[in-house]
């Protein structure tokens, strides 16, 4: 236990009163990474379970990996049948020639290759910057560093388009962190997703790289239209004709932002946080409930301007961002609502507005975004009906 | 009187600032401070407006009907935001249409409204046109704040003067979209609050409650 004994050595200098006394985050950070906390609750109730905070969030972190390899897949698949038309060009090119990879996009590995370049300088970006955020405020405001930051820096760097800028990641991680997350007091407090806030900012702020026809897959000259914005301007029956069927969709080898094309690997990390009781299921089934029962409606009633009207709920599940939502944002406990009869409604008000700005609003093509931020604001709001809903009631028996 | 004449005219810049102590006007910040030309526009008319409305309601102040006294109040500000609708359209009127409705709603505008009520109903007619400049400038002063960082930031010029050249005119610059849309100037005074509460803490309002601790037995 060499490193166990390292650590209880520089314990004392990062204590109080000891010589980087102000640098104890980053110590408990790194040391309750590698360690489980020490720290327990003095007063009572002593509730014992396994599931501490940093279980929660490792879990969540290990719930996306298939979503990251079938992203890596994809994005490299998307990038070297490009490449077959367009031609190669940049460093990443240049770095995969000189490994003698190719681009071929029939063989996984190169794909797969090719896909980790696009995504690592994303990722590390995020971590450095998000963290540095992160170690300033727990810092100056005494607070821990925790596991929650991996996870937010993970989500983020998933749902950016292959293609975006490195000074825009940092950007956006920024803005996530600290308006998302640490204004509000740190892990726990923030009442929005911070790396949807991340990545709402930079929606709004650079619309030219963060949406459009050629973001998607990062070659020049190339242009490919997400399956959600085909939809919006010629129904969804047109996909088909593009030669995109349900399951290509359901898999993952389609145009959109690097993890979340992929259904059926946010299904698998669904299942695992299902499992392991992390993500709570009510919250899943009112999302499901209100996107299914929505654009049921919307197909019942039909139009005949707009196209998106017709699409069914089994195209809504699969294009756009709406399963990796419901898997790793509309479940994150504590953005939602805590009540569990509030949970439904917290669900139902997200799948609803989905489908809502997704069909009716023309603004905007895609709509889990926006529609799980609206729904973090109004998560408080749904906790405090119901809970004053059962003092009436229990006022009532008790009169 | 308490304050002297020139606290009248500071303390409402930083110490007592209208926007970012007492909340008040955020409407129209948010609406007309994208380009700093029409943002310093804006601070000069509410600014005139302020100043004058206080002084008049002050010289009538003991004539004034206490039941009535906000018709009153309403009838000389909404007299003198027509006379700087007039002025600006006469003079400005590139300028007045872009603030379009925001320049008629100077009436609605919380400071104008609260310095008459607050001040100008008991103080003297000199004290209350020099509070009025005061916190038309305290105003004046987010505005411009504002209005720079949205500027800049948003389309990388300065009263209309190229800063930064922009990527779609060859430069380099990237201009942030967000920056250019009302809900951007809620994080920037949101921002700007917190600064200036981090330079002054005395202005951090108490904790509506208290975190308990427990002590273990």
């Amino acid at each position: 236990m060499g490193l166990r004994n390292f650590f209880d050595r520089i314990e004392p200098h990062f204590a109080k009163g000891g010589k980087y006394e102000k640098l104890f985050p980053v110590y408990e950070m790194v040391e309750s990474f590698l360690y489980t906390p020490r720290t327990v609750t003095t007063a009572a109730p002593h509730a014992r379970s396994y599931i501490d905070m940093k279980r929660i969030m490792t879990y969540v972190v290990i719930a996306t990996i298939p979503c990251i390899l079938v992203g890596l897949y994809n994005v490299g698949f998307q990038v070297n049948s490009a490449i077959a038309v367009h031609g190669a060009s940049g460093w990443r090119a240049w770095l995969i020639e000189a490994l003698g990879i190719g681009f071929d996009p029939a063989n996984p590995f190169a794909n797969f290759m090719h896909g980790l370049l696009y995504f690592l300088p994303i990722y590390i970006t995020t971590l450095v910057v998000g963290g540095i955020w992160e170690v300033i405020f727990a810092t100056v405001r005494g607070h821990e560093v925790n596991e929650g930051f991996l996870v937010t820096s993970m989500l983020y760097a998933l749902i950016l388009p292959a293609s975006a800028p490195l000074w825009q990641v940092a950007l956006g991680i920024s803005f996530g962190v600290v308006i998302g997350k640490e204004v509000f007091g740190g892990t726990g407090k923030n009442f929005l997703n911070p790396a949807l806030t991340g990545r709402a900012f930079l929606y709004f702020a650079y619309p030219a790289q963060m949406s459009g026809d050629t973001i998607w897959t990062p070659v020049d000259g190339f242009s490919g239209a997400t399956a959600l914005s085909v939809s919006a301007s010629d129904g969804y029956a047109q996909l088909a004709a593009d030669g995109m069927s349900w399951m290509d969709a359901f898999i993952g080898t389609i145009q959109g932002s690097i993890g979340e094309t992929s259904t059926l690997a946010c299904l698998i990390g669904l299942a695992f946080l299902l499992f392991t009781k992390i993500a709570n299921w009510r919250l899943v089934v009112g999302c499901l409930a209100g996107m299914i029962g929505f654009s049921t409606l919307l197909n019942v009633i039909g139009s005949d301007t707009n196209p998106m009207f017709a699409m069914p709920w089994y195209w809504h599940l699969v294009v756009g961002g709406y399963a990796f939502g419901l898997v790793f944002m509309v479940t994150e406990p504590v953005s939602a609502s805590h009540t569990n009869l509030g949970r439904y409604f917290y669900g139902a008000l997200i799948g609803f507005m989905v489908v809502m700005i997704r069909v009716i609003n023309p603004a905007f093509p895609e709509g889990m975004m926006l529609a799980i931020l609206f729904g973090n604001v109004f998560a408080p709001l749904i906790d405090y009906f119901v809970v004053q809903a059962n003092i009436k009631r229990r006022a009532k028996r008790n009169a | 009187m308490a304050q002297t004449k020139r606290e009248l005219l500071v303390d409402p810049l930083v110490d007592n600032n209208p926007i970012t102590l007492q909340v008040l006007g955020i409407c129209s910040a948010l609406a007309v401070t994208s380009s700093l030309k029409v943002a310093f526009v804006m601070a000069l008319a509410v600014t005139l407006v302020t100043a004058f409305s206080s002084m008049f309601i002050s010289i009538l102040r003991n004539q004034i009907p206490g039941a009535i006294r906000i018709i009153v109040q309403m009838v000389i500000i909404a007299s003198l935001v027509i006379i700087v609708d007039q002025i600006l359209k006469a003079y400005a009127y590139e300028i007045s249409k872009t603030l379009s409705v925001f320049v008629g709603l100077i009436i609605t505008n919380c400071i104008v409204m609260g310095r008459a009520e607050a001040f100008a109903m008991k103080n003297p007619p000199i004290a209350s046109f020099i509070d009025g400049i005061g916190n038309g400038l305290g105003y004046g002063l987010i505005l411009m704040m504002v209005g720079v960082i949205r500027e800049l930031f948003g389309s990388g010029s300065l009263f209309g003067i190229t800063i930064l050249p922009t990527v779609n005119n060859g430069g380099w610059y990237v201009p942030n979209g967000l920056l250019l849309l009302p809900p951007s100037a809620f994080f920037v005074i949101g921002l700007l609050i917190w600064a200036f509460r981090t330079w002054k803490p005395e202005q951090v309002e108490e904790r509506e409650y208290k975190i308990q601790t427990v002590e273990a037995h």
